[in-house]
């Protein structure tokens, strides 16, 4: 399996992860080479097999559509970055 | 004090020959003795201990203490605690004090443990030698220049160093079990959706699991008797009654069938190892087991599957982390774009980069049929051969790792050496059965651990496997020089 530098830089912004232009070499090594791992997963003919979701083929419990949390937004900003007025600050984003 | 099981100390707490205040400093102090040498710490709690102490002294004067009331236990610092440094292992939640506790530290609260600290582990739990913390690596108390396993290395350390009796651990890959084998302990992964999740930091949601590290499989169960049940704060908790763990660690093991998947004694397996867990295969033959040799053809695809779903789960799950809500933010961020990517770009260290990086590769557009589903896919063929396997027999053995302890800085240049010290343990994760390493012997001073896996639900019996064993060998008492 190839990767080139451009797929790197392709998949950091995905990511949304800076990536140190440095690293890129190791990154585009490291990742061709757990692919190539990855690639024999081919060796098997799974045409009727049926994916795994859960071990139990538990499902997705449903409850009341009704509030069972109470609001706790100050105690849960004390911890972030920036906050002002109960709401988290970020960069403008619209100019 | 500090050589006493949990059940020993339980049982001094209940005769007053000394109070979880004196147990608790003691212990404390044997931290700050052994914490240089060993890392497994991140945080010590020692404030906090003293009064959960207190309070437990209390219980135990009023007759309400239960099994574990006023014991010392160490918990993984990746399960959040309200009002204590949570960090992951990361440098992304260096400064994140949690605001809520885990459902894992809720129930050892209730059950009266005393928390003393927080252990060192794998950045995010993605590791197997604990050397990608942030905090600096862990080492083998059995070995400084050795690494204890990971990613619950920090646990396990503190465990086998006689720091803490016991310790909680998750295991995503064989997190619990391996460093537990590493370092000549006892831990238990239990089944998929036995432990809640809640607050336990999620790496690969579908195969995430909590359970106990101690030194003996009669203090692993009282451990798992607070840690398992129902929590409708998770989605996965499956709704099924506890059993008392410690009911049936005693049961007599004549007749018990136990199978050798042989693709785990082929290539790869250090020869020293197998015949040490040869040696612990005989020990059951002589407790009346019966052994024969099954299949799990599909052994050979577990680590590249794992090295799909992990990824691409944790690429998911570590999009959370985003310099805006908690964790680290970067300085002076130009835009939206700069302030997320220059966050995780410092937040994250190089391994837990390197996952997040596969993940978004395999669920980029064009590729979710070709990685993801084909790795669920053939995870149903891996679990499949489990369960054909325990129509035969009752439990599956083998070694937990395919070598010993390996020396620090060994195999951080290359993930994929790395990867494959988890090639027996990461089959059980996939199918979500429950699995323990109990200490089977050792080659050159260095810890062997056996591996026991079950059927689904089937923890008594792998405890009762584990305990029988225990009362035949002494292994598990071994103590590595220094530590004494």
């Amino acid at each position: 399996m190839s990767v080139d530098k451009s797929d790197i830089e392709k998949i950091a912004h995905l990511a949304r992860l800076q990536i140190d232009e440095a690293d890129v070499a190791d990154y585009t090594t490291h990742l061709a080479n757990i692919l190539d791992l990855v690639a024999q997963m081919n060796s098997v003919d799974t045409e009727h097999v049926t994916p795994m979701a859960h071990p139990m083929d538990a499902v997705q419990r449903l409850r009341e559509d009704v509030v069972t949390e109470t609001n706790q937004r100050e105690h849960f900003q004390a911890i972030a970055p920036q906050v002002e007025d109960g709401l988290y600050l970020v960069p403008r984003v619209i100019e | 004090m500090h050589t006493k099981t949990i059940a020993e100390l339980a049982a001094g707490l209940r005769d007053k020959a000394f109070s979880s205040e004196e147990l608790t400093r003691e212990t404390l102090a044997r931290i700050r003795q052994h914490n240089e040498a060993t890392n497994s710490f991140i945080t010590v709690s020692d404030e906090l201990a003293l009064a959960q102490a207190r309070e437990a002294d209390r219980k135990l004067a009023a007759g309400e203490a239960g099994p574990l009331t006023g014991i010392p236990i160490a918990q993984k610092d990746i399960f959040c605690t309200d009002g204590v440094l949570t960090t992951c292992g990361s440098r992304m939640l260096e400064n994140f004090i949690a605001p809520y506790d885990a459902t894992v530290i809720r129930r050892f609260g209730q059950a009266g443990a005393v928390m003393v600290g927080k252990t060192n582990m794998d950045e995010f739990a993605m590791g197997s030698s604990n050397e990608t913390s942030y905090y600096g690596p862990v080492r083998n108390p059995w070995d400084l220049d050795s690494v204890p396993g990971g990613s619950s290395g920090g646990s396990a350390a503190a465990v086998a160093a006689l720091m803490v009796p016991g310790a909680t651990g998750t295991d995503t890959g064989g997190s619990i079990r391996q460093p537990a084998a590493l370092c000549g302990i006892t831990g238990l992964k239990p089944t998929y959706g036995r432990v809640s999740r809640y607050g336990m930091i999620a790496f690969a949601s579908s195969l995430d699991q909590a359970g106990p590290l101690a030194r003996t499989a009669e203090d692993a169960a009282l451990m798992l008797n607070a840690m398992a049940g129902f929590d409708e704060r998770d989605s996965t908790s499956i709704e099924r009654e506890v059993p008392d763990y410690s009911a049936e660690l005693n049961r007599d093991l004549q007749g018990l069938k136990i199978g050798l998947p042989k693709e785990y004694f082929s290539e790869g397996l250090d020869d020293a190892v197998a015949r040490v867990i040869e040696a612990a295969i005989d020990e059951y033959r002589k407790l009346g087991a019966e052994v024969v040799e099954i299949s799990l053809p599909n052994s050979n695809l577990a680590v590249p599957v794992y090295y799909v779903v992990a990824p691409a789960e944790c690429s998911s799950n570590l999009s959370r982390f985003d310099g805006v809500r908690f964790g680290h933010r970067c300085e002076d961020p130009r835009d939206l774009e700069d302030l997320y990517k220059r966050s995780r770009g410092e937040g994250f260290g190089a391994e837990v980069k390197r996952r997040i990086m596969i993940g978004t590769y395999a669920l980029s557009a064009g590729y979710y049929d070709a990685y993801y589903l084909k790795a669920q896919k053939i995870r149903h063929l891996i679990s499949d051969d489990f369960r054909q396997a325990f129509d035969k027999v009752d439990v599956i053995m083998g070694p937990t790792s395919p070598g010993t302890a390996f020396k620090l800085g060994e195999k951080t240049d290359d993930p994929i050496t790395m990867y494959l010290s988890d090639i027996y343990t990461i089959a059980v994760n996939l199918a979500g059965l429950p699995g323990m390493s109990v200490p089977a012997g050792q080659v050159n001073g260095l810890p062997v651990g056996l591996q026991i896996i079950g059927n689904y639900f089937d923890e008594s019996r792998l405890l009762n496997v584990a305990h029988r064993f225990q009362q035949v060998t002494d292994h598990h008492r071994q103590i590595p020089s220094g530590f004494a």
